[in-house]
């Protein structure tokens, strides 16, 4: 029998996120199903894209405003849709709406779930993700009717593969989620402009930055570069950016193509939240600085001088 | 009201981690207190302090040396503590049952905490679980919490420091997140009082959880190398920021 596999897709304002499209290339296996749930848009305004990476199914989740922004009742309608698609194994992303909706949807199945993993292997029924705040490389072995797997963004290169999708729709506007109700969605914090998690490339503060103010410097910088700015718990600590900045192991976990560490030491903790990434550029005016012995690049400079440098170059086309 | 507190031993994040057997971890070294569970621990005792008649239990599913852990919890505020003993590590499927048996025979449950994740295995799922074999709501990474008469006011914190609000009825799951409180670290006194106070010990076995064909299971673990090499970029500001430029374009082909 043909094998049914879906992925979850995050959108956002209506369209795929990159993130997205590793997951899928991931998922993707000889003689299986493979369908895309869509819960926050028209489906049709995905469809080309989502047929270039290889969906087969294409099923639109629908719920009404007020119900999608509820994690109770998003998780509620993939569950019953899982159910209905006899689906075998769901793909999300391990950002923070998918922490939220994957986690609800293996409890209620009572199927095994594997966070943040770089990697798959579906006919093993395995996984790979890091444990011990990134000092090992656990491979998780899943058994179970319903096996679901969150992955970590950025973990997979993306490769496409052109299918045509069949629409689908799968009405769940008659959920109702009990004892959970929303009562305020949002709240942006103005400081985060791109959001860690996702970012190609970070620039992280510690407290190098020495104060609030010069943490301007890594967002002008930022902007420049298309970068997310991250901190250390020391920078958040002192209370120069907020703690939704913080990386690490008590903080958010990233693998951007490149992070940018500038004023920060390297401690076990911190790397516990960065190591993966793909490469890290470190300003350290210490020349013991452990991070400058675990990195790609490393300049002996002060930060404060080395970026608006680089910001000013930039500027100048 | 009973307030149980979900608590890990985990490894000290400092500690070395050395593989043994290809799938676990030597284990003679330091453990302590999942951190996120201490925000757990300050905040039950905070509700304690403000609700009458409510009693703070600190539950953990672990090895004889958990016990531990849960006099950390002691001394932090909880007023006894449950350690269901077992001789193996168990996922978190297998531990959410766990420790509905062990809180089912205890008590009644008017609020669960946990953290929201443990630091070791990082699996960010045992509140939902817990939640879902009770059938009581769950919020994870809760930053702000109201208790009022029947239900409970919840700010979770997405990324990026998006905050939602939540209304939940009482009994409900909380995964504790880092912005909820600053833990009250323990004084000398508390760490006496902790000694004396009650810790119950529940076999695993004794719980008869039943085995279930769904799972997940370590099969290696593996230390992570980094194989960086790390290359000095030498010269004037105005030179270095070039060449990082140059390493943005060429190599990381982010620019
Ligand atoms: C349970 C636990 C959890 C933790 N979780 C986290 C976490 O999630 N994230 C985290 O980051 N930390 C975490 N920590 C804290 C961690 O141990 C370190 O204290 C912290 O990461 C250090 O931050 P830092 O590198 O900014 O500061 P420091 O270690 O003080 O390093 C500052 C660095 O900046 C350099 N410097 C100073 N001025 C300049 C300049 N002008 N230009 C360039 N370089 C300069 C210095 O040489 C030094 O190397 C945790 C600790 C514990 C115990």
């Amino acid at each position: 029998m043909m094998k049914n596999i879906g992925v979850i897709i995050e959108l956002d304002k209506g369209r795929v996120k990159e993130t997205n499209f590793g997951m899928i290339t991931l998922a993707r296996a000889k003689d299986t199903q493979l369908f895309a749930f869509v819960m926050d848009a028209d489906a049709k305004s995905v469809k080309e894209v989502l047929e270039s990476f290889g969906i087969t199914k294409i099923v639109e989740v629908w719920l009404a405003p007020d119900q999608l922004n509820n994690p109770v009742t998003r998780a509620k309608a993939m569950i019953n849709a899982i159910k209905e698609f006899n689906i075998s194994m769901v793909f999300g992303l391990s950002t923070a709406m998918g922490k939220d909706l994957l986690p609800r949807i293996a409890a209620h199945l009572f199927a095994p779930l594997v966070m943040d993993c770089f990697y798959v292997d579906l006919e093993q029924k395995i996984a790979k993700t890091y444990q011990y705040s990134g000092k090992t490389i656990a491979t998780i072995q899943l058994t179970g009717e319903v096996l679901v797997f969150g992955i970590r963004p950025n973990a997979i290169e993306p490769v496409k593969a052109q299918e045509k999708a069949q629409m689908l729709k799968f009405d769940s506007s008659h959920i109702v989620a009990t004892g959970f109700r929303v009562i305020k969605s949002g709240g942006i914090d103005k400081t985060t402009r791109i959001n860690l998690a996702e970012a190609d490339v970070i620039i992280a503060g510690g407290r190098g930055m020495k104060n609030s103010e010069n943490f301007n410097i890594l967002f002008q910088c930022a902007k420049k570069i298309n970068a997310a700015v991250g901190a250390s718990r020391v920078a958040v600590d002192a209370g120069w950016v907020p703690y939704s900045m913080q990386v690490g192991q008590t903080g958010e976990k990233v693998s951007p193509k490149v992070y940018i560490a500038c004023g920060i030491s390297g401690s076990i903790q911190h790397f516990a939240g960065m190591k993966t990434s793909g490469m890290i550029i470190a300003i350290n005016t210490d020349e013991n600085a452990a991070i400058l012995s675990n990195c790609d690049y490393y300049v002996k400079a002060d930060a404060l001088e080395i970026i608006p440098t680089l910001t000013k170059i930039l500027d100048n086309g | 009201m009973q307030i149980y507190i979900c608590v890990k031993h985990v490894p000290d994040s400092a500690a070395h981690i050395t593989i043994l057997d290809k799938n676990r971890i030597d284990e003679s070294i330091s453990f302590l207190l999942n951190p996120y569970d201490e925000h757990a621990v300050t905040e039950a005792a905070k509700i304690k302090n403000n609700t009458p008649d409510s009693e703070v239990i600190a539950v953990c599913l672990g090895k004889n040396d958990a016990e531990k852990t849960i006099r950390s919890a002691l001394a932090m505020g909880a007023d006894r503590g449950i350690l269901i003993t077992c001789d193996k590590n168990y996922d978190s499927m297998v531990t959410a049952l766990a420790l509905k048996a062990a809180i089912e025979q205890d008590g009644t449950p008017g609020l669960i905490f946990t953290g929201k994740e443990s630091i070791d295995a990082e699996g960010m799922q045992t509140m939902f679980r817990i939640g879902a074999v009770f059938d009581f709501p769950v919020a994870t990474n809760v930053v702000k919490l109201d208790i009022e008469v029947d239900k409970a006011v919840v700010d979770c914190e997405l990324s990026g420091g998006i905050t939602n609000t939540y209304e939940m009825s009482l009994p409900c799951v909380l995964g504790a997140g880092k912005g909820l409180n600053t833990p009250r670290y323990p004084t000398f006194p508390d760490v006496v009082k902790s000694k004396k106070k009650p810790v119950q010990k529940i076999v695993f076995t004794d719980l008869n959880i039943k085995d279930s064909p769904a799972g997940m299971r370590i099969v290696e673990l593996e230390p992570l190398h980094q194989a960086r090499q790390p290359k000095e970029i030498k010269g004037d500001a105005g030179f270095v920021a070039k060449e990082i430029i140059r390493i943005l374009k060429q190599e990381a082909k982010v620019l």
